[in-house]
């Protein structure tokens, strides 16, 4: 009964009364503020310097608080939204082609098949217009029409062209953007940056978030810091399927030790798998590089209609070649939605029609486009990306088709946040990519830049002043407290632990394994069978990791092998509870595809009825089955539908 | 293929770093430069030896973190290419490869191959911004910006901030990376306005780190992942001596 | 002058590219005068003479002869101070290394160039400037002093002419980099710009290496050969 009601009060999402459109403008007119003066009495963590945790960092910093930014990386301009290639959206309407924000709300919310909350989507739609503006005033050299306004293009699973961009380099200028805002602030002394820092433990004091305890990577020195709020802007754990497009030091340890500590988990097996990275050529592989889905506006994608074809791309006839996307999607074609996108090549690779040395890939092609706008106009809009390609592949794409291939790319799922970013413990805050608020089942491209900015710059400077304004005489946080000291003390053992086992497995093997089995069975496509296998392999593998891991050196000094070790220590918790999120959601939607769930032609088949919610995890402790809450989902503007992207 | 190693090892910044040599007998020509290194490290793992540490994160050429200087050459034997994106096909089977960190005098030798680059953070922190508050800004397409500026200004803007510049120049001149970012805000109309303090101030720390001076060789660009061109250092030398002759302000 | 020259990197070089340039200026002037060598004999012999005595008695030329001597120190020294400075930024260097592939080996080596320059410098300047001062020339038909038979019988030596030529062929490399590199410090930036001072940074060199070298092998040919 108690245990009821704690949910019930935990999981208050804390929207806005009013008309949907009104919710946002109505909250930052009724929030608590805390005055100027009072600002610089509080101090707040960010963790994470990508778009997300640089732009609140530097908004924290420049309302007045004082603000400790961490990073891991050496510079806080490396976050990987810096590898963000294609553009991000905005409902300007400069294109005149009938876009406005509830169209770009509406777009976002059924891309997500109806899996997202209303309001979240809505604000996220109302503030990208803002967002614009503010990165153009930061100087981020956005595409420009000759005239001098700005450019747009379209991308998947929408019908207008919204999408700004910055050549194939978006995400490195936007973050360029708010790192140069941070820096600003770190020069006038109001956010304090620590590089090299991974954060380990996260402090609550009387079921407050109040401090975080963090290991200098350079000295493996452990660090107390304390502040009355700490925010944490990771970004996603699609590292966790080894093989990802994601950076190799992305991780989810700290929403994952702040998840032990309390903060739920909503729909963390919601992983995108994007269409258009490259396909892995061997088992070295460490990586998979993205080709931005921009590419889409003007490749076709398509396969040989022979199985097991051998033959050079070039020497394949029209007839023979099938554009699965524009045959089975011809409204929307070749820029279908990442989700449907990336299943279609799934099954072409599947029924035999994969292509390249291991048949694991589809062609994408530019020759008609080449043929229509001419080579030069290619290479203005994708040099960069074309360049990219022959470096890797030494192959020439303007003479080729790509070869292209689904890889592991974007966590819609991560925290679970209420209205205002904040998670489950109070004073715990989560931006970005590392909660789980605005994308719902599938995140439209374009997006992810746009959420982790509005975040950043937009919504958390006034939800965090409404949980601030009760600590303005709270005084310094001491971090002497025992409270610290018991969280440093399980840091210190824990790291001690993985440098003790002197095991004969390196920690690559173990998270090549973990990512050979989420891949196979909570990526594309699910199954009850392959999840309860998932499980069980983890479980058996997490018990061989603590059996035989070797980590050389110790945790006093550099070692990047231990980082490793712990990010995939946490990874083969993260990655069990991923299984059990896929499994007990008996539908498909969006990204989440299960087998069992599908119609005739082998579409995804949602069942609003009995799965209209958010499903959220409480950690239970190690190696226990975790706890399900619901969130339950009112559509009240939006008309929910079957997506349909046929006509 | 198989390949000999000269890695340069180094426990930390005070000691003495020297190389050595390993040696892989199963590289693959589709490996990337730091798969290979990866494969280097399993193996020394597992013969209870300390992994070579290295500088990597992204691998997709973006984030500059990469940065080694191989056989003699700033990200290897390419043009415009970082270290990630250095595929084991641009070497012969039984080659001799060396690797050392990228050298200057402002950047140090944390361990092995890592660096400590905090010196363009420094830079940065001085002007590498246009001083625009958070939260609001004018309307985006209140001032038109040619196609042209705004494609010559991300040609500036799109420095990694590796540090191949520097670590290929005979002088360890941080001058193409300072000028990029200056000449990036010094193209747009929204960076002009205070682009004559920002010169001043950044170069200031450029040379307070102790880099130094630009002899005009032109080896940085070559080097340059992302091409950025030594026109840049001419856009900064010209902001500069303008700010000094017509002073910061007004 | 220490915190004069203490200045930053970017300043520094302003000033060796204002030192150097006005060299090379006074080097176009040089050449121009030198050029008299090449007139018949008579007409060669009381011309020269004559100019070298305008050149040295000459109120602005003095002055200007000053500014000179000046720059020649000034670009001196710095270069002194900014090899120093560098080596230290450089930061010890590479067990291997390859990039001199990655630039012209004469704008790595513009210090060594610069030495030879000097050390050929302090020659001539013996060799004929301090004869014309302070040594006892002979007078010309025209009472003037007659540098020009000091310059003619100078050149009868095959070694003094080839190491005339290799001075004026490091001084060629030297200016080769130097005078667009100068540009380029003063931030001639825009590629129109860029491009058009390159052609004429490099047509001034040639010009100014080939007349160079040209009068000692003429004047070797002409008067002590033919």
């Amino acid at each position: 009964m108690i245990q009821q009601e704690l949910r019930e009060q935990l999981l208050d999402a804390k929207i806005p009364e009013g008309p949907l459109a009104e919710k946002w403008s109505r909250y930052k007119a009724t929030c608590r503020l805390v005055s100027f003066n009072n600002k610089k009495k509080l101090d707040i963590i960010v963790i994470g310097t990508g778009l997300a945790g640089s732009a609140a960092a530097a908004s924290f910093a420049e309302a007045g608080y004082n603000v400790k930014s961490f990073c891991f990386q050496d510079s806080a301009r490396r976050a990987h939204s810096v590898a963000a290639q294609g553009g991000v959206n905005s409902a300007k309407n400069y294109q005149n082609d009938g876009d406005n924000i509830y169209r770009m709300f509406y777009d976002t919310l059924k891309g997500g098949d109806f899996r997202a909350r209303e309001a979240n989507v809505y604000r996220l739609a109302e503030c990208s217009a803002n967002l614009i503006d503010q990165a153009v005033a930061q100087g981020v050299p956005f595409a420009r029409e000759y005239g001098g306004y700005l450019s747009n293009r379209s991308f998947g699973g929408v019908q207008v062209r919204r999408t700004f961009y910055a050549r194939g380099q978006t995400g490195q200028q936007l973050l360029l953007g708010s790192y140069s805002a941070l820096m600003r602030q770190v020069e006038a002394k109001k956010v304090k940056l620590y590089t090299k820092h991974e954060m380990l433990e996260l402090v609550t004091i009387n079921g407050k978030a109040r401090g975080i305890i963090v290991r200098n990577l350079d000295t493996g020195k452990i660090e107390r810091h304390g502040a009355h709020a700490v925010v944490l802007a990771t970004g996603g754990f699609g590292k966790i399927y080894y093989l990802s497009t994601l950076a190799m030091g992305c991780n989810g340890s700290a929403i994952w030790r702040a998840h032990k500590k309390g903060a739920f988990m909503a729909c963390p097996s919601w992983t995108q798998i994007h269409p258009t990275s490259l396909p892995q050529s061997g088992s070295h592989q460490s990586k998979l590089t993205l080709m931005s889905e921009s590419l889409r506006n003007d490749g076709r994608i398509w396969v040989p209609k022979k199985k097991n074809e051998d033959r050079n791309p070039n020497d394949i006839p029209e007839e023979e070649r099938d554009y699965y996307l524009e045959r089975k999607y011809p409204a929307f074609g070749n820029l279908a939605p990442r989700d449907i996108s990336s299943r279609a090549a799934k099954e072409m690779i599947d029924a035999g029609h994969g292509v390249g040395p291991m048949k694991n890939a589809v062609y994408l092609d530019f020759k008609t486009a080449i043929a229509e706008y001419g080579e030069d106009t290619i290479k203005e809009r994708y040099g960069n990306l074309f360049r990219m390609y022959e470096k890797i592949t030494g192959i020439n794409a303007y003479k080729q088709p790509m070869k292209i291939s689904p890889a592991a790319h974007f966590s819609m799922g991560g925290l679970w946040v209420d209205y205002e970013l904040g998670t489950t413990i109070p004073g715990l805050y989560s931006l970005g990519e590392c909660n789980f608020s605005d994308h719902g089942a599938n995140r439209l491209g374009a997006n992810s830049l746009l959420q982790a900015c509005v975040d950043g710059y937009f919504i958390i400077p006034y939800t965090i002043g409404n949980y601030l304004a009760d600590d303005i005489k709270t005084g310094p946080i001491d971090t002497s407290q025992p409270e610290f000291e018991e969280a440093e003390q399980h840091v210190i053992k824990n790291l001690e632990k993985l440098t003790k086992i002197d095991g004969d497995r390196t920690t690559d093997y173990f998270h090549k394994k973990l990512g050979k089995i989420l891949w196979d069975n909570c990526a594309v496509s699910r199954s009850e069978k392959g999840l309860l296998k998932a499980i069980e392999d983890i479980k058996q593998l997490r018990e061989e990791f603590w059996q035989r891991l070797k980590v050389p050196g110790t945790p006093q000094e550099i070692n990047s092998e231990l980082e490793k070790a712990g990010r995939v220590a946490d990874y083969l918790e993260l990655g069990e509870l991923m299984c059990y999120d896929a499994l007990t959601r008996n539908e498909s939607c969006g990204a989440h595809f299960r087998e069992e769930y599908q119609t005739e032609d082998g579409e995804a088949m949602r069942n609003d009825e009995d799965y209209n919610f958010i499903s959220c995890w409480q950690y239970n402790g190690f190696d226990q089955e975790p706890i399900l809450h619901k969130e339950s989902l009112h559509f009240e503007e939006a008309k929910v539908i079957t997506r349909n992207y046929k006509k | 293929m198989k390949i000999k190693l000269k890695i340069w090892r180094q426990i930390n910044a005070e000691s003495k770093g020297k190389l050595v040599d390993y040696s892989l007998d199963n590289v693959e020509e589709d490996m990337s430069f730091l798969e290979m290194l990866d494969l280097l490290n399993e193996e020394l793992i597992l013969k209870g030896e300390r992994p070579v540490e290295f500088d990597h994160d992204c691998r997709e050429g973006i984030c500059g973190t990469c940065g080694l200087f191989i056989n003699g050459r700033a990200h290897g034997p390419l043009a415009g290419t970082s270290t990630c994106q250095l595929h084991m096909r641009s070497f012969k089977d039984g080659e001799t490869i060396y690797i050392e960190p990228f050298r200057g005098g402002a950047f140090n030798v944390i361990r092995d191959l890592k660096i400590d680059r905090s010196s363009f953070d420094r830079i940065m922190s001085k002007g590498g911004y246009i001083s625009t508050p958070v939260g609001d800004a004018p309307e985006a397409n209140a001032v038109p910006i040619t196609h042209d500026q705004a494609e010559s200004a991300f040609d500036s803007a799109a420095c990694i901030g590796c540090g191949a510049c520097v670590a290929t120049c005979k002088n360890g001149s941080a001058a193409l990376f300072t000028s990029a970012k200056i000449t990036h805000l010094a193209k747009l109309p929204q960076g002009k306005v205070e682009s004559r303090a920002r010169v001043l101030k950044m170069v200031e720390q450029m040379d307070e780190e102790g880099f130094g001076h630009c002899t005009n060789t032109l080896a940085c660009q070559v080097e340059c992942p992302q091409e950025i061109s030594v026109s840049n250092i001419d856009r900064m030398n010209w902001e500069y001596n303008k700010a000094k002759i017509l002073g910061k302000g007004d | 002058m220490s915190t004069f020259l203490e200045n930053s990197t970017l300043f520094r070089k302003v000033l060796m590219a204002l030192t150097g340039l006005f060299l090379s200026v006074f080097l176009i002037v040089h050449l121009a005068g030198n050029l008299q060598l090449l007139l018949p004999p008579d007409q060669a012999s009381i011309q020269f003479n004559q100019y070298s005595k305008f050149m040295t008695s000459n109120l602005l030329i003095k002055i200007v002869s000053y500014v000179l001597y000046l720059s020649i120190i000034l670009h001196a020294v710095l270069s002194l101070i900014i090899t120093l400075k560098n080596k230290k930024s450089a930061g010890g260097g590479y067990a291997y290394d390859k990039r001199a592939k990655v630039s012209n080996w004469y704008s790595r080596n513009m210090g060594i160039l610069g030495t030879i320059i000097l050390l050929f410098l302090i020659v001539h300047m013996k060799d004929f400037w301090y004869e014309y001062k302070f040594g006892s020339l002979p007078m010309d038909a025209e009472g003037n002093k007659d540098l020009f038979s000091i310059v003619v019988s100078a050149f009868g030596e095959p070694l003094y002419v080839v190491g005339y030529i290799i001075a004026f062929v490091a001084l060629g490399y030297h200016l080769l980099h130097g005078i667009f590199s100068a540009f380029k410090t003063f931030g001639a930036y825009p590629s129109r710009i860029s491009s058009l001072l390159y052609f004429i940074s490099t047509g001034l060199t040639i010009l100014l290496t080939v007349g160079f070298i040209f009068i000692p092998i003429f004047i070797y040919l002409k008067y002590h050969i033919a």
